[in-house]
Formats: C-alpha cells, sequence, structure tokens
C-alpha cells in the first residue's frame, strides 16, 4: 500500500518561472525510471484525468518525447520536446511545448528535473523557465482548466443521480 | 526586522526595501511597537495568488500520488529480483 508523501509544492520564484517540489520514500533511480520509462509514465502522469494516448521517450541527447492524453471531457491535449541534458538518476534537461497553443515551439519551457536522495528518500524539484510571462501564466492556467474539467465531471454525476 | 535579516542572511537596507514594497501592496500591515516595528502577513491579499497556484498543484499532487504507487511496485520487484 502505497502512503503519500505528502503534496507537490508549487512556487513563483520569478516572473518566468514555475518550480514543483515532492519528496518521495524512494531511491532516485527508481524515481528517474518512472520519470523516463513509458510504461511507467503511462501509470501516473494523466492523474486521474484521462487516459494517456501517445508516450514517446527517445532518451538521449536531442532525442524527442510527446506525450498526449485525452481528457475525460473528450478533447485530446498534447505536449512534446527534446531533451538536452541527461545525467542518469540525477538531473534531465528537457523542453516542453504545449500543442495547444499557435506556434507552441517558440513559447516552449525549457524544464529541470533534479533529483537528489537522502537515507533512501528522494527530493525531486522540476523548474520549468519559460521564455516570458504570459507563457508561464498560461501554463500554470492549463492546470485550472484541468481542475474545472474535474469539476464539470463531478457536477455532471451529481446531476445524474438526481435524474 | 533583525529576525529576518538574521534568518534571510540578507543585508538590513535590501529587507527594508522588500518589506516598504510587501507593506505597498497589502501583503503584511505593519505596526509600531515602541522602537520596533513589527510586521505581520497578510493572508488574505496572497489568497488571489494562492488561488491562481492550487489547481496546478493540485495537478501535481494527483500525478504524485500515483507515482508513489509506481514506485513501491518497483520497490517490491526490485526487492523480489535481489533474492
Amino acid at each position: 500500500m502505497a502512503v503519500s508523501s505528502g503534496t507537490a509544492q508549487v512556487t513563483l520564484p520569478t516572473d518566468t518561472q514555475i518550480l514543483i517540489t515532492r519528496e518521495f520514500d524512494a531511491p532516485k533511480h527508481l524515481v528517474y525510471k518512472a520519470w523516463t520509462t513509458p510504461e511507467l509514465v503511462r501509470q501516473w502522469w494523466t492523474a486521474k484525468r484521462g487516459s494517456m494516448t501517445v508516450c514517446e521517450i527517445d532518451l538521449r541527447v536531442g532525442g524527442a518525447w510527446r506525450y498526449a492524453m485525452v481528457a475525460d471531457g473528450g478533447f485530446e491535449v498534447g505536449f512534446h520536446g527534446e531533451y538536452r541534458e541527461i545525467v542518469p538518476n540525477e538531473r534531465l534537461v528537457s523542453t516542453e511545448a504545449y500543442e495547444g497553443i499557435p506556434d507552441a515551439d517558440a513559447h516552449a519551457s525549457l524544464n529541470t528535473l533534479t533529483l537528489t536522495e537522502a537515507d533512501g528518500r528522494t527530493m525531486l524539484t522540476v523548474l520549468v523557465e519559460h521564455p516570458t510571462k504570459e507563457g508561464r501564466d498560461m501554463h500554470v492556467e492549463s492546470g485550472m482548466e484541468a481542475g474545472m474539467q474535474d469539476a464539470m465531471d463531478l457536477l455532471e454525476e451529481v446531476a445524474s443521480s438526481l435524474r | 526586522m533583525n529576525d529576518l535579516v538574521a534568518a534571510l542572511g540578507v543585508a538590513q537596507p535590501q529587507v527594508s526595501k522588500h518589506l516598504r514594497v510587501l507593506r505597498e501592496v497589502g501583503a503584511v500591515d505593519v505596526r509600531e511597537a515602541g522602537r520596533q516595528r513589527l510586521y505581520r502577513l497578510n493572508g488574505r491579499a496572497l489568497k488571489p495568488i494562492h488561488d491562481w497556484v492550487k489547481e496546478y498543484e493540485g495537478l501535481w499532487s494527483e500525478r504524485f500520488d500515483r507515482l508513489d504507487e509506481v514506485l513501491a511496485n518497483l520497490e517490491e520487484e526490485e526487492d523480489d529480483g535481489s533474492e
């Protein structure tokens, strides 16, 4: 039985950055494996918000990745990017473009995953750096859309239970 | 003020400058107590930012809760493999 190690901490260190932090009760090589293996990413990346339709990871510098999911509401969202720097089990730098906006690649963020282990536990941080504040703000708000979707689904459930 | 200087390791003029900006936007309240100025965080002013980030944070929390389960399975597999 997995015990939650707490919630994600999201902070906004500067106008163009997002910093995501979370501790895991597992060694860093396993966190890295779960982060970079398609069969495993499929098990966690969509959260409870839909099913993953594409999960491609070409894990080498200059290699591409692409994730897509169909949200429960029926619309598909896709993300892609390129790996820039790879230190196995410790650090992964990649770009990330949200395919839902025009000229996605020009607005891509640079994401740095860092894993540090102490006493068998791993601190994970993801620093997301956008070229502009507008891009950063849209990124934060994309989570809000997903949340809205959850709310709509709940509403639907409630509504049908009233029939 | 002295507490903040000590905790942040930043020079006093810089702490003053930051506190002034925070006071101007209503993120902190200040009151005079003798020779001291006491600052208090104004949670209400920070709530819009919290609300804005909350959904995004929720998405990652859900992802990480599932990642916990993936990791628990991986650890089990690894333990089985080493026996």
